[in-house]
């Protein structure tokens, strides 16, 4: 039964990728991305009860079935805004329908990678599963085939695969190390073989891969200074792979950062990895609440948010130990949700005004009250302002820090600040004022946004305990 | 036990690859390129099939054959068309000029062996030299990326990194199937950001020199 829940994960959006590409009608086919997305998500919640036993490929466990369930839930809202959202660019004539076929196979694709990059038990399968995702993700990118686009899938492409191909070194490297204790075969590949024979690794060659693994796959992170990518990328797509990009993607890749460091703090004399978390997470913090000041195209402001948001999540978990493990994994949720969000009511605000600049786009809350309070509600969220769920996050990071690196919590809680300032600012002329430019009425779909931040409100105010139980139990495996 | 001729073949082989690699770098015209690269990919597929002899591991043969009819014909001809039907067998300017890329090459080429060797004490004499040569020529091919505008160098540079990544991944003696697959990936990238990438910045602008995509950020005021 869990072994056919297991397959459902992964074959659904497969075959609904081979089906969306085959089937020309516009209308019905948005609806039948819903329902495979809708499917997926049933099935990864059935692992929640039951989980199929590890396999040599395939494995579901305590890690990953966190992301699993948020992958899944944030495809199936994301299918819903995109559905609204692309009838649009087709009444509009920015995609035809053949882009349209392509578009959905692509989107079906991308759901296949990340939920195959986290269910692998094997090393080589995570490496090809995230480059998948690479690739399907740069061809949405460049769909719209504008100057901007190409250019912003382009430079995607180069530091990309740039990165992928590091991160390949580092997994042969691991390999290596792995070899010489488990043998040759699978098995040395293998995750659930790998943390409890790390011990014996050499720790030499597991610093080395590890430094290609946090280069490589931190890139796809965008961890400050390899993020050149992912404000352009944001900002020239779909706004749906916008949404599934900062709320998905990125995660998937500190996912498999998140694995070698476990493996890298299984082994007594190899490197802490904490220290280098640490330094690259707050660096994107640093830079990226200091960018936010000059923005003027509102995608890429929120693209730089998500630099943020990793780097805060990068440097709770550099820091380990329990709590700030918690702290870090609860954010990455609840960042997912919001930031998805965010990006929803944005693509339908670009939309109803005709562009993304904001100096264009005032007194949101008059023109359109529902996204206008929509966004404010988001930003809100965003900056870590309380009673939302982010602000309790960042507030457990900061003070847990406290106790252990007074300096450091002092260089993030003021970044932190700066970045609140920038957003509160942008979030003052978006949507207060007198309105301005174009403006046509909207036909959103409020359903996902909605869910999104009523979920994001409720954590904030009231975690459910079997939540906080499960949650702690993992940060505990992490550290 | 590998007797010493064979292990010295190999040795040729990578080390040869890294020589290749270095010819990228000066090339400054880009049938010239690509005719090299069309070799990298030759010497490539010998070096992989050579360690599917020595050791004995005949999946290795699919992925030397898929590095020789790919990398080492298609993609080249593939290449050459292109450029003869956009009209640009002209000469390509590198960024910085070609005697410092020289160097700094030298330079990542000693790095590479200095980190390497060392770290992989124990991985055997197979995988040592060859991963010291496999990450020279990574780092030549990002060096290769960074240096170049045109869009055909940095494709080109690209490949180049993931020839030398087969190597390192046949040098790891018994690497599961996966990489295979993985490299049948890797190829299929290629293949798409020949095909796709070029065709539409072709039907825009028509033109592949990279600089002339202006920046177009937004950010100005």
């Amino acid at each position: 039964m869990s072994e056919l829940a297991l397959a459902a994960i992964l074959l659904v959006p497969l075959a609904a990728a081979a089906l969306l590409a085959a089937l020309p009608d516009d209308r019905t086919t948005a609806w039948l991305n819903v329902l495979a997305c809708a499917i997926t998500f049933l099935a990864a919640l059935s692992l929640l009860a039951v989980r199929p036993a590890p396999g040599h490929f395939l494995i579901v466990d305590d890690l990953n079935i966190v992301f699993i369930v948020l992958t899944t839930f944030v495809a199936l809202t994301t299918s819903i805004f995109s559905r609204s959202y692309i009838g649009h660019e087709l009444e509009s004539g920015r995609l035809t329908s053949v882009y349209l076929r392509f578009y959905h196979a692509m989107y079906q694709t991308l759901m296949f990678a990340m939920n195959l990059a986290l269910l692998a038990n094997n090393l080589g399968l995570m490496w090809v599963a995230v480059e998948l995702a690479t690739l399907t993700t740069v061809l949405m990118v460049g769909i719209y085939r504008t100057e901007a686009a190409l250019e912003a899938a382009w430079k995607y492409f180069l530091l990309g695969s740039v990165g992928i191909a590091l991160a390949l070194f580092g997994t042969i490297l691991v390999y290596l190390a792995a070899r010489a204790v488990v043998g040759e075969g699978l098995d040395a590949m293998a995750w659930s073989v790998l943390v409890q024979k790390a011990a014996g690794f050499d720790p030499a060659l597991l610093n080395l891969a590890f430094l290609f693994l946090l280069l490589g796959y931190g890139t796809k992170v965008g961890l400050v200074p390899l993020h050149a990518w992912l404000p352009d990328a944001h900002a020239e797509g779909p706004t749906p792979i916008s949404a599934v990009l900062s709320g998905l993607l990125l995660n998937v890749a500190l996912f498999a950062i998140l694995r070698f460091k476990s493996v890298m703090s299984a082994n007594p004399g190899a490197l802490a990895p904490g220290p280098l978390m640490v330094s690259l997470g707050l660096a994107s913090v640093v830079f990226a609440a200091f960018m936010l000041y000059r923005r003027q195209d509102i995608k890429r402001l929120f693209a730089y948010s998500s630099i943020e948001h990793m780097g805060i999540i990068t440097f709770a978990f550099g820091m380990g130990g329990p709590l700030a493990n918690f702290a870090g994994l609860l954010h990455m949720v609840l960042h997912s949700l919001t930031k998805s969000a965010i990006f929803f009511c944005v693509g339908h605000i670009a939309q109803v005004k005709g562009t993304q600049r904001m100096p264009d786009i005032r007194g949101l809350t008059v023109s359109h009250p529902v996204l206008g309070w929509g966004l404010v509600l988001g930003v809100v969220a965003i900056a870590g302002l309380p009673p939302l769920g982010l602000f309790m996050t960042e507030f457990l990071i900061v003070t847990s820090t406290f106790a252990r690196q007074p300096l450091l919590a002092i260089v993030l809680g003021l970044s932190l600040l700066v970045a609140l300032g920038a957003l509160l600012a942008r979030l003052n002329g978006l949507a207060f004022g007198e309105p301005q430019g174009r403006s046509e009425p909207s036909r959103a779909s409020f359903v996902p946004v909605g869910a999104h931040f009523a979920l994001v409100l409720v954590a904030g105010v009231w975690l459910p305990p079997a939540l906080v139980a499960w949650f702690q139990y993992v940060a505990r495996i992490l550290s | 036990m590998i007797d010493r001729l064979a292990l010295d073949i190999a040795h040729l082989c990578a080390g040869g690859l890294v020589l290749v690699s270095f010819m990228l770098l000066y090339q400054d015209r880009l049938t010239g390129l690509i005719n090299t690269f069309a070799l990298h990919a030759l010497v490539v597929s010998f070096s992989v099939a050579w360690q599917a002899y020595i050791q004995q591991a005949p999946q290795l043969y699919i992925t030397a054959a898929i590095a020789l009819g790919v990398k080492a014909v298609v993609i080249p001809l593939a290449l050459h068309r292109i450029i003869v039907r956009l009209g640009i067998h002209r000469s390509i300017e590198p960024v910085v000029s070609i005697g410092q890329t020289m160097l700094a090459g030298i330079g990542l080429v000693a790095l590479a062996v200095m980190v390497m060797l060392p770290v992989t004490a124990q991985a055997g004499t197979l995988a040592r030299e060859d991963l010291a040569f496999a990450l020279s020529v990574i780092l030549l091919g990002l060096l290769m990326m960074i240096s170049r505008r045109n869009a055909v160098g940095q494709v080109i540079g690209f490949m180049s990194i993931e020839n030398g990544l087969i190597l390192a991944a046949t040098g790891a003696k018994g690497m599961p199937l996966v990489v295979e697959i993985s490299v049948a990936f890797s190829i299929l990238i290629a293949l798409i950001v020949v095909g796709i990438f070029l065709f539409r910045i072709r039907e825009r602008f028509e033109t592949v020199d990279i600089h002339l995509l202006h920046e177009h950020r937004g950010e100005q005021p």
